[in-house]
């Protein structure tokens, strides 16, 4: 059974995104408890520097909350200026927790038998 | 002081909130044994400042006229379940305000309800642009001594408790921390010390969950299919439930929508947060770090272990500026080669403004293609093209204007694309929005000093 090398990072975690002026905090919380180190491996800040990068961040710092199965990522500059100078029609950033679930995580092959074990073979979205 | 629990029902996060979101809360409320608080956070940063400029041109406005479908037809429930109410919807004019609910509170024959207002937040023409300036906390906005229309510092809960020590039922503020709205009540109840850390933070995180209304009874959660949400169109605002030791319990009313599960607590505990280790008020640095949750029952999530640390020596300020003008105008193409259509008029209005105003920053976004997520360079749309053959997509183009005239010139030109434009293009709207610019300062804390008074129902 082949399984995909890339997965989205929407089946693994859902996402909520808050604004503070020019800069967008991001929250990421593992869907399932299995799934939190494997993201503590593969969702790095530069991974998601990188897919934000058409965005110009400043910097993206990434913060570990353990306990919740969750991290919250910090991407400064992110905002063309925030709410009240964007040009653009969310200078909050409101909608960008969906830009961020939409990153392909690169699977190795630990991290895939983690996600088949707790999925239970289901497709993945 | 109690040793019963503390309950705080949460009946609006924003200042166009749903209106209807009381009732079910104060039904709540009223059977909970013990004393019991409804809050109202209203007040956004660009909010306050445009009722600074109410304020300017009558002065008795400037507050939330929202609030007033929001309390006065509950205002009669409160009073007689003893529910005591604190809300930020006072705005620049919490002093009009209050004398707003005595008049109702009059009418309604509550004559006994004591109304108390808390200023001291607004400190325009109290500091001056220097200081400003040199206490800018990221921007440089305020360096070249900008027309500043509103200073507003954020207050903590002190002002809050002092109100209710002194006997008030309705308490009604300015600017104040949001968390502060809940941390207020709970220091009256518990009688918590101004550093017990700890359990300062514990009040703030229960104020910060709570202080966005429906966000944690599964507002702004719904993810058909991924993560499913009941009753969307009457969901239950949120309650939390404090125990003396500042542990506490989110839910929401019965036979509402919504839902209160681990997932929605964790979505809001980090909305808006950045370091999660400091998260700063003026009452108490807040540590998420080891906070823990667990599912209690249906729609009851438990909240334990927030940490404090010792609040920051200083206060933030939001100063608000003038922000010049926004024109915003938009055009729809669909059905075959709608694509390079929209691209065609986007190329057509840039190539005509920079005719007309050379020096206007324009952004352009095909909404079907690449909109919010794109960027105002415009490379991720540069990038992207449809996959269906059959789109349905809108132009929409932005930039900020100098002046009306200039403003109104890129909508006229934008509405001749009706006539000169590419074939087929429809639907065309655009309008201008006067804008606020805002920055945060870190003034001293004796600049700030918190003013408390007292209006009955009878005058």
């Amino acid at each position: 059974m082949s399984r995909a090398t890339t997965i989205a990072l929407y089946a693994l975690a859902h996402s909520r995104s808050g604004d503070k002026g020019n800069r967008s905090n991001l929250s990421v919380i593992a869907r399932a408890p299995e799934f939190y180190p494997l993201l503590d491996r593969l969702l790095t800040a530069d991974i998601v520097a990188l897919h934000f990068a058409h965005r110009n961040p400043s910097a993206v710092r990434r913060y570990d909350l353990p306990r919740l199965g969750a991290f919250n990522f910090v991407l400064d500059d992110l905002l063309d200026g925030g709410v009240n100078a964007s040009l653009g029609l969310d200078g909050h950033g409101k909608t960008l927790s969906f830009h961020l679930l939409g990153l392909e995580l690169e699977l190795d092959p630990e991290a895939a038998r983690v996600i088949a074990r707790v999925t239970d073979g289901a497709p993945h979205p | 002081m109690a040793d019963r629990d503390v309950m705080i029902g949460c009946a609006a996060g924003f200042a166009r909130d749903r209106k209807d979101s009381a009732g079910p809360l104060i039904a709540t409320l009223a059977r909970h044994d013990g004393p019991r608080f409804l809050i109202y956070e209203m007040l956004a940063e660009r909010t306050l400042a445009l009722a600074q400029k109410e304020r300017h041109h009558s002065s008795d406005r400037g507050y939330i006229a929202a609030f007033e479908e929001m309390l006065r037809p509950y205002l009669k429930a409160c009073a007689e379940a003893g529910i005591r109410v604190i809300g930020n919807f006072g705005a620049a004019n919490p002093h009009a305000a209050a004398q707003l609910v005595a008049d109702w509170a009059a009418k309604l024959g509550l004559a006994d309800l004591r109304i108390a207002c808390v200023e001291g937040d607004d400190l325009l023409g109290r500091v001056g642009i220097d200081l400003l300036a040199a206490s800018e906390m990221e921007n440089s906005v305020l360096a070249d001594r900008p027309d500043v229309l509103a200073i507003n510092v954020y207050l903590g809960a002190e002002p809050i408790t002092r109100a209710l020590d002194m006997g008030a039922d309705i308490v009604i503020t300015g600017r104040v921390a949001d968390p502060a709205l809940a941390l207020g009540p709970l220091r009256h109840a518990f009688g918590w010390a101004e550093d017990d850390w700890d359990r300062l933070a514990a009040g703030v995180l229960a104020g910060h969950l709570l202080e966005c209304g429906p966000q944690v009874t599964g507002g702004y959660f719904a993810d058909p299919g991924v993560k499913d949400v009941p009753g969307m169109d009457a969901i239950g605002y949120p309650l939390a439930r404090v125990s003396p030791d500042g542990s506490f319990v989110v839910t929401k009313p019965g036979k509402t929508g919504g839902l209160v599960d681990l997932r929605c607590v964790k979505e809001q505990i980090l909305y808006e947060i950045h370091d999660p280790a400091a998260y700063l008020t003026p009452d108490v640095v807040l540590d998420l770090s080891e906070v823990e949750l667990s599912q209690i029952g249906a729609d009851e999530v438990r909240v334990v272990h927030a940490r404090g640390k010792p609040r920051p020596k200083q206060l933030k300020a939001t100063v608000c500026i003038d922000g010049g003008l926004l024109v915003e105008a938009g055009i729809s193409y669909a059905g075959y080669n709608a694509e390079a259509r929209a691209r065609l008029a986007i190329d057509t209005i840039r190539a005509r403004m920079a005719f007309h105003a050379p020096h206007l920053r324009i952004r352009a976004d095909i909404v079907g293609l690449v909109s919010v997520f794109g960027d105002t360079a415009g490379s991720a749309l540069a990038a992207r093209r449809a996959v269906d053959p059959y789109p349905d997509l809108r132009v929409m183009f932005a930039a900020e204007v100098g002046s009306a005239e200039e403003g109104r010139l890129m909508i006229e030109e934008v509405e001749a694309l009706y006539v000169a434009g590419p074939a087929g293009g429809g639907g065309m709207r655009g309008q201008l929005t006067p804008r606020l610019k805002s920055t945060s300062c870190l003034l001293p804390r004796d600049l700030a000093e918190a003013r408390v008074s007292l209006i009955g129902a009878k005058r």
